[in-house]
């Protein structure tokens, strides 16, 4: 380098970014100022209280239904028919995939109709299942259920495609059994995917749980949204909305526990 | 126990993948097979294990292998194949856990392995947790675990860095001094081939026909410090042979 007469300087830098990183306290911080500011919005009566409720009248709301001892009568009912509805669409949803991953005959036979049946919103349903099953609990479980059992049946076997062939011929080359290259290989490697599909198919089951509730039901949250609407008591139904909100966040949760112990040999 | 190929022949449809391939693998030797990209070298070893027929030809079994061979024809992989839910441990224990032994046995199958492959304080760790050449050792110990007749080794050390790919050399070549084991092993790097090989077999481009044996009857331990300039004669003649073959196989695949 010519000493003393070409000038130096740093080379800018242009890197960087494009990485978002977790910040724990923002996502809490943000729900806090919100709920102040509602909260100071409808004392001073900027809000009405019949447009949107003060969360503090919402939450008033709650406490009544917890002393009545009506929200577990409600809830109840709503986490019966969710955790049924679920866990049947997602056995049967599981079983059937796994047939379609692993069978040229299942998948052909599967495939269209899963793609048919798939995309029709199962609530335009339910008056057919209340046709078939009654009014009773069965026909909102049976809603439930058909709306988790299409979507597990398309993760499943996607899933299942997914696993890495190169696996399953190592498996075939040491002259391990069918069924123990299907157990140890093919549906821990198509874990991943299922559990993903789990997070979907938990978010359609509350979201049908609801509807289902507001058509046909005495008890359950989605009935008692329903009636707090229809006596235009919106505290009442802030504070519903505010329990499903709940409920979607603990399935979450749940799945995000049962994915962290699952798959713990991923990064 | 011997390996015969006898007149294979393969094909994909309409297209000629190995014609009329015929060679031994005889016990306790290391056969190399190079060739330009695209010959049909990994099909030829999927055709010896038995994980594709051929389309013509047979691949014979000559005599038995040794009864304790739990897998008398073992695979060791490029990409290694190593579960990645499962340990070290459990990667090896994979392998035999549809045999008949008892669980006592079966660990101590797995101690003896890994500590062939100097692997024993890393039996708990996952696949994510371990370099590319350690993955490949598991890989190893894998195949030793079953006690294999002949092992069948495809490009094992491609994925490997330069410096990692001479380490395993020595510990492969370290293994056969202690116990000869028999091998096909199949690359495309000359300098592997001549390192490790009784023999070499020259593949000339698709559809794969042999083109040259060439044997080295120089001993396996030491080869590369002793005889330092027979394997670099040796290796530049290889390459005279697969010059044009791979010049060839290189401008078919810009036409195709």
């Amino acid at each position: 380098m010519p000493e003393g007469r070409a000038p130096a300087r740093p080379v800018g830098f242009r890197g960087g970014g494009f990485a978002p990183r977790p910040v724990g306290v923002v996502g809490p911080l943000v729900f806090v100022i919100l709920l102040v500011f509602w909260e100071i919005g409808s004392r001073l009566g900027w809000i009405s209280a019949l447009v949107l409720p003060a969360p503090s009248a919402a939450l008033a709301a709650l406490r009544d239904l917890f002393d009545s001892g009506l929200l577990f009568k409600h809830l109840g009912a709503s986490l019966q028919r969710l955790v049924l509805g679920w866990c049947l669409g997602t056995l049967l949803g599981v079983a059937v995939g796994v047939a379609a991953g692993l069978f040229s005959l299942a998948r052909a036979g599967v495939v269209p109709l899963v793609s048919a049946i798939f995309p029709i919103p199962k609530i335009a349903l339910l008056p057919l299942f209340i046709i078939w099953f009654g009014i009773g609990e069965e026909s909102k479980v049976a809603t439930i259920f058909f709306g988790v059992f299409f979507p597990t049946v398309i993760a499943v076997y996607g899933g299942i495609d997914n696993v890495d062939r190169g696996l399953v011929r190592m498996g075939q080359s040491f002259g391990l059994s069918w069924t123990s290259i299907v157990r140890k290989i093919i549906l821990p490697g198509a874990l991943p995917a299922m559990l993903s599909g789990f997070r979907i198919t938990a978010s359609i089951a509350i979201i049908l749980l609801v509807a289902a509730e507001m058509i046909a039901a005495e008890f359950g949250v989605g009935a008692y949204i329903l009636m707090a609407g229809n006596l235009m008591a919106t505290d009442q139904l802030i504070a519903g909305v505010a329990i499903l909100s709940v409920l979607g966040l603990v399935v979450g949760w749940l799945i995000g526990r049962a994915e962290r112990f699952l798959l713990r040999w991923r990064a | 126990m011997d390996l015969h190929l006898s007149h294979v022949s393969h094909r994909y449809g309409a297209v000629e993948v190995l014609d009329d391939i015929d060679f031994t693998i005889s016990q306790g030797h290391i056969v190399c097979i190079i060739g330009p990209s695209g010959c049909g070298k990994s099909t030829l070893l999927r055709l010896i294990g038995g994980l594709e027929q051929p389309s013509g030809g047979v691949v014979l079994q000559i005599g038995e292998p040794p009864p304790d061979s739990r897998n008398p024809l073992t695979y060791i992989f490029q990409d290694f194949a190593l579960l990645p839910w499962r340990t070290v441990r459990g990667n090896v224990s994979l392998v035999l856990e549809d045999q008949p032994l008892a669980q006592s046995a079966r660990g101590a199958i797995i101690d003896d392995v890994l500590r062939r492959t100097k692997l024993s304080e890393f039996g708990d760790a996952y696949p994510r947790q371990l370099s590319g050449g350690m993955k490949q050792r598991v890989a190893i110990a894998r195949a030793l675990s079953v006690n294999p007749a002949c092992l069948l080794m495809d490009e094992p050390l491609s994925a490997l860095d330069s410096q990692t790919r001479e380490l395993l050399m020595d510990d492969l070549v370290e293994l056969w001094s202690r116990e000869p084991f028999t091998a096909c092993y199949v690359t495309h790097n000359l300098g592997e081939a001549v390192r490790l090989g009784h023999k070499v077999i020259v593949l000339s481009r698709r559809p794969g026909r042999i083109r040259e044996v060439v044997d080295i009857d120089l001993p396996l331990a030491g080869r590369s410090v002793a005889h330092r300039g027979a394997l670099e004669s040796l290796q530049d003649r290889l390459w005279t042979l697969l010059r044009e073959e791979a010049l060839a196989a290189d401008q078919e695949l810009a036409d195709a």
